[in-house]
């Protein structure tokens, strides 16, 4: 069981997100610099939150664009795990591995609280550990959260189950509370809440284990 | 500035009192230049003689500050302080204002500010870890003050959530006496190994000065000469001068310098600040005892046809000035290129004592470093303190209620919840904040990332006493800070220091700024709580009204067990509540006085020293021994809101006793310092009166936890009732029409 | 030769800049202010050449990175 994290000039959250991986999903973590064009054989990519080249011209535009994405694409397409939290899932819709898009808070600010969340589904490989438990808190940390499609791509999202995580209290004005969705084959998931922060009593909130455990599992699962 | 040619024509008096020099200063630059300098000379000495830059009204004032101690490894003088926090590693900080720029521009000033306090830490080899800021604003209902206040905090957000370096405390006061001048105080706090620690003494003639990061451009030429002078109407239009900040390349100039500092090719490293690559190279090359040559056409510009004094004096922002070991280079060029960040080889350092620029093929500047650095102005200006007030009498205050007097204290200005800011800022970046803005604690908490032990950080100052009386405001500022730090069980180890105060030329201010120093010398002495860093902003005045004088303090303690951090918000029912220290009843320059009566009178609540570090020591160790569910430190609004806060925070009501031989609002509102409540289980309770009672300190049981309300003397106030009114205040200024 | 492209939230997908702008100058008394888009514009300066080629070249640099058409729709004008 391996997972790659991606490095971008204005990631923030990488090393946050390898501490969470290496503790709670698999000792295996590669980083990997946004110049590569080739990832190391790896059962999960994690694209971490930040601010991907400033966020300039839109959240996540510029990193969807740079050389190791192509390399993430055949991954995703051959099966593999992708997870892309915050900023990471701002890059995935905007290189078109999900649909819809991230567009700014309703309220113009970036907000830093806990969110409180319903797991819609418990079956997906990211949250197969909530299964009795669908409901959790974990915090949230953007500008751009505000999570845009047109109603028959909604509308597939809820029929098709790929509606993973949703708001109880929606604080961004994500359309449907939206607050993380996968692909339709379920193996690539964005969400603006952060696990990785959500690990440990002694620092707020543990509602993220949930989902590194399930990462494990279902890492674990595909060796089978 | 029109051309070359003029850039070398001799300069004159009348030009060095445009650039802020007084008649003496500019004898003082002939007579050790033995000429006139020229145009390009004349704007560098302005700089560095500048207020901003060369202290020359507080030096000899500062000089007072006890600054040694045994966890200080580097003081006042470097970019940052240093301290030791065991285990091989050290922490990094500093507390710095950027209030002028904030009021012309709110949103870049306070995201400039932030981002130059990251510089100064990672400039010493540490990893930003933590940011505060400590903010005033004029009047709520100042025409001016909503606009500020969303940009500066959007402003601050903007930056430090960007460079993904977790905002965790601050304070925020409003007060018309900072309707002209709004203060922002930025602190940033970085974790370093000891032995990779770097400095600024660019030891060694003939080695490589290197540029990194942004490009050069005209913005904020003359800022530390504007930081130097008071506004007037004329200021806003200044605004050119204002830098932009771009947190992008911010957070990769921290990751490459910090991965060029594990190669060992580094001799010196300054970050461009105030007076840009003035200030720096001189900094450098007069700590190493060098002279400094450098080719101005080198400088990586931004704009075309820069004059060398601008491009000398220009405080364009995420730049660094690096002295390498020679044949170092090519190490360092791969690191920053691989950042997509400008590097340029600009210069060498050099045997001459010099500092020698040429541009174009010509010399445009040639003068020795040591007077630009040591020869800088030293004032011993004439101040005459006001007289002090006299202690304030609460015999004919009208009668309380203070159910009534607690409901609307907690939704004042100042006390308010200010959730509307923090919940803008990223607090947990980093994952290692155990307490921030909003935790419930005293200071903030953040874990030594990889380890068990963890920082306390606070930031404090109360202005109303500092106006009231300077030495009495500047001492209870150190205290406060080291008060709030024990709360939390952490040991307070050093402080950095923010002067805020108005024009220095004027007696009456003067002695504010020396009094205030005079009295957080005196705290820091008694509590063992050194000054190892700081930065001094004066001036701020407009039109002839200054701000009230404010020493911002930002305190940094040490937790070996971050585990054992305690806060305000873990009051369970049935525990007792525990009155620790003396309550007089002290009225004078209370909060209570200023918002219930509308009167800003009376002498302030004096410190007793040695009873504050009884007390404290005291509560570190019953919070370390685990025999507390809560504590905080009682501050503004005295005992009730301070109860207020912890019941508000736990989520559950409580009961308080009158006071023996006190009225109600002395007794609930009266801001006696040193004080503590401590919320304690009922098993525990002898244990610790009996303790407290045999380290002198004067404690007593006086309620207890339970319910929805806060019953006070018998007056009850519902906790929803209380919370929407504490909660409400902000987000009702803001985005209310 | 000058390129100006003009990116702006696509019609019907809601722009809550836009309404913040609206509504704040109706509160400075500007009543007649129905609506506000809220977009950006892009200045690319080219190498000269061919007009219609490089339309073409910049209609392809907005659909691969300049407008994300989940949201935006783009303009683009050609100056000399």
């Amino acid at each position: 069981m391996k997972a790659a994290v991606i490095v971008f000039p204005g990631s923030n959250c990488d090393r946050d997100a390898v501490c969470a991986l290496r503790n709670h999903t698999t000792r295996h973590v590669h980083r990997v610099w946004h110049r590569d064009s080739q990832l190391p054989k790896v059962d999960l990519v994690f694209i971490p939150g930040g601010f991907s080249y400033g966020d300039y011209l839109r959240s996540g535009a510029v990193a969807a664009r740079s050389p190791i994405m192509a390399a993430i694409k055949e991954h995703a397409l051959n099966g593999g795990l992708v997870a892309g939290i915050c900023n990471g899932f701002q890059i995935l819709t905007e290189a078109r591995l999900l649909p819809g898009a991230l567009m700014r808070n309703a309220g113009l600010k970036f907000v830093c609280k806990s969110a409180a969340l319903t797991v819609e589904n418990t079956k997906s490989s990211f949250t197969n550990a909530y299964f009795g438990q669908p409901t959790t808190s974990i915090p949230i940390a953007h500008h751009d959260g505000n999570y845009y499609a047109d109603n028959e791509t909604l509308d597939r999202l809820e029929g098709e189950g790929q509606v993973i995580f949703r708001y109880v209290d929606n604080p961004n004005g994500s359309a449907r509370d939206i607050a993380g969705i996968c692909n339709a084959k379920g193996n690539v998931l964005g969400m603006m809440p952060h696990p990785e922060r959500a690990i440990d009593a002694l620092t707020g909130e543990t509602g993220g284990l949930g989902f590194f455990e399930s990462l494990a599992n279902a890492m674990a699962g595909a060796r089978k | 500035m029109s051309g070359v040619t003029d850039q070398l024509s001799p300069a004159n008096l009348a030009q060095a009192q445009e650039l802020g020099l007084s008649e003496s200063e500019w004898g003082v630059i002939l007579d050790r230049l033995g000429r006139p300098p020229n145009q390009a000379e004349l704007g560098i000495f302005s700089v560095m003689w500048s207020e901003h830059c060369s202290y020359k009204s507080s030096r000899r004032h500062l000089r007072k500050l006890p600054t040694t101690g045994d966890c200080v490894i580097c003081g006042p003088g470097e970019n940052a302080g240093v301290i030791d926090i065991g285990d091989g590693q050290a922490c990094i900080f500093k507390m710095e204002s950027h209030n002028h720029p904030s009021f012309i521009e709110p949103y870049q000033g306070a995201a400039t500010g932030v981002g130059g306090i990251m510089r100064d830490v990672f400039t010493m080899g540490a990893r930003p870890v933590a940011l505060l800021n400590a903010l005033r604003f004029g009047a709520p209902e100042h025409a001016k003050t909503r606009a500020l206040v969303s940009g500066v905090v959007a402003g601050i957000g903007g930056y430090g959530n960007c460079v993904g370096v977790p905002t965790v405390g601050g304070e925020t006061n409003f007060h018309s006496g900072y309707n002209g001048n709004i203060l922002v105080n930025a602190m940033c706090v970085g974790i370093a190994d000891q032995d990779s620690i770097f400095y600024s003494a660019a030891k060694g003639a003939g080695n490589p000065v290197l540029y990194v990061g942004a490009k050069t451009g005209r913005d904020g030429i003359h800022g530390a000469t504007m930081a130097s002078a008071e506004f007037d109407d004329e200021t806003e239009a200044k605004r050119p001068t204002v830098q932009v900040g771009d947190p992008f390349t911010e957070k990769r100039l921290i990751e490459a310098c910090l991965e060029l500092m594990q190669t060992g090719c580094i001799i010196a490293i300054q970050d461009m600040g105030a007076a840009g690559l003035t200030s720096s190279s001189v900094e450098m090359a007069d700590k190493g005892g060098v002279g400094i040559a450098l080719n101005l056409d080198r400088v990586p510009q931004r704009e075309t046809g820069m004059m060398p004094v601008e491009m000398m004096l220009s405080e364009s922002q995420e730049r660094m000035l690096i002295v390498l070991r020679q044949g170092q280079e090519a190490i360092a060029r791969e690191i920053f290129e691989r950042w997509e960040l400008d590097v340029a080889l600009i210069g060498r350092t050099t045997d001459t004592g010099h500092m020698v620029l040429t541009h174009k093929g010509e010399v445009v500047c040639d003068i020795p470093i040591g007077p630009l650095a040591d020869d800088a102005p030293n004032y011993d200006r004439p101040w005459r303190e006001a007289p002090l007030r006299s202690v304030f009498s609460s015999k004919d205050l009208p009668p309380c209620n203070p159910a009534n007097a607690l409901q609307i204290l907690m939704q004042s200005p100042d006390m308010a919840s200010k959730r509307w800011i923090w919940e803008q800022y990223d607090r947990h970046v980093m994952a290692d904040t155990i307490r921030a803005s909003g935790g419930a604690a005293d200071a903030a908490i953040v874990r030594v990332h990889g380890t068990d032990k963890a920082l306390a950080i606070s930031s404090d100052c109360t202005p109303r006493y500092v106006a009231a009386d300077a030495f009495e405001g500047g001492k209870q500022a150190v205290a406060e800070s080291w008060r709030n730090i024990s709360a939390c069980g952490a040991t307070p180890l050093a402080i950095t220091d923010c002067l805020n105060f108005g024009n220095p030329e004027r007696p009456e201010i003067m002695a504010q700024l020396v009094r205030a120093i005079d009295g957080m010398a005196e705290a820091c002495a008694v509590l063992g709580f050194p000054v190892v860093s700081g930065n001094v902003s004066l001036y701020n005045e407009t039109a002839g009204t200054a701000i009230p004088p404010t020493p911002a303090i930002g305190g940094v303690g040490l937790l070996a067990d971050a585990s054992k951090a305690m806060g305000f918000g873990g009051a369970q029912d049935g525990d007792a509540l525990i009155l620790l220290g003396k309550t007089k009843g002290w009225l004078g320059s209370s909060l209570y006085l200023r918002e219930m009566e509308n009167r800003e009178e009376g002498a302030p609540p004096p410190v007793d020293l040695a009873m504050e570090r009884c007390a404290g020591d005291f509560v570190r160790s019953v919070v370390l021994a685990g025999e507390l569910s809560a504590v905080h430190d009682l501050s503004d609004g005295g005992l009730a809101c301070a109860a207020a806060e912890m019941a508000l925070a736990s989520k559950i009501g409580l009961h308080l006793r009158g006071g023996d031989r006190l009225s109600d609002a002395a007794w609930f509102f009266g801001e006696d310092q040193g004080r503590y409540l401590l919320a304690v289980k009922p098993s525990q309770v002898e244990g610790v009166l009996s303790a407290a009672k045999m380290a002198g300190i004067e404690v007593e049981q006086i309620g207890s936890v339970g319910g929805d309300k806060i019953v006070l003397n018998g007056a009850p106030l519902a906790l929803d009732a209380l919370r929407d009114g504490h909660e409400g205040w902000l987000p009702n200024l803001m985005e209310n029409e | 030769m000058k390129a100006i492209v003009h990116v702006r939230p696509r019609s019907g997908v809601l722009d809550p800049q836009g309404q913040a702008v609206a509504g704040a100058l109706k509160h400075l008394g500007f009543d007649e202010v129905l609506e506000a888009r809220q977009g950006k514009v892009i200045e690319l300066v080219l190498a000269d050449g061919d007009e219609t080629k490089a339309r073409e070249r910049v209609e392809q640099m907005c659909k691969h990175l300049l407008a994300n058409t989940v949201i935006e729709d783009y303009q683009v004008s050609i100056e000399p």
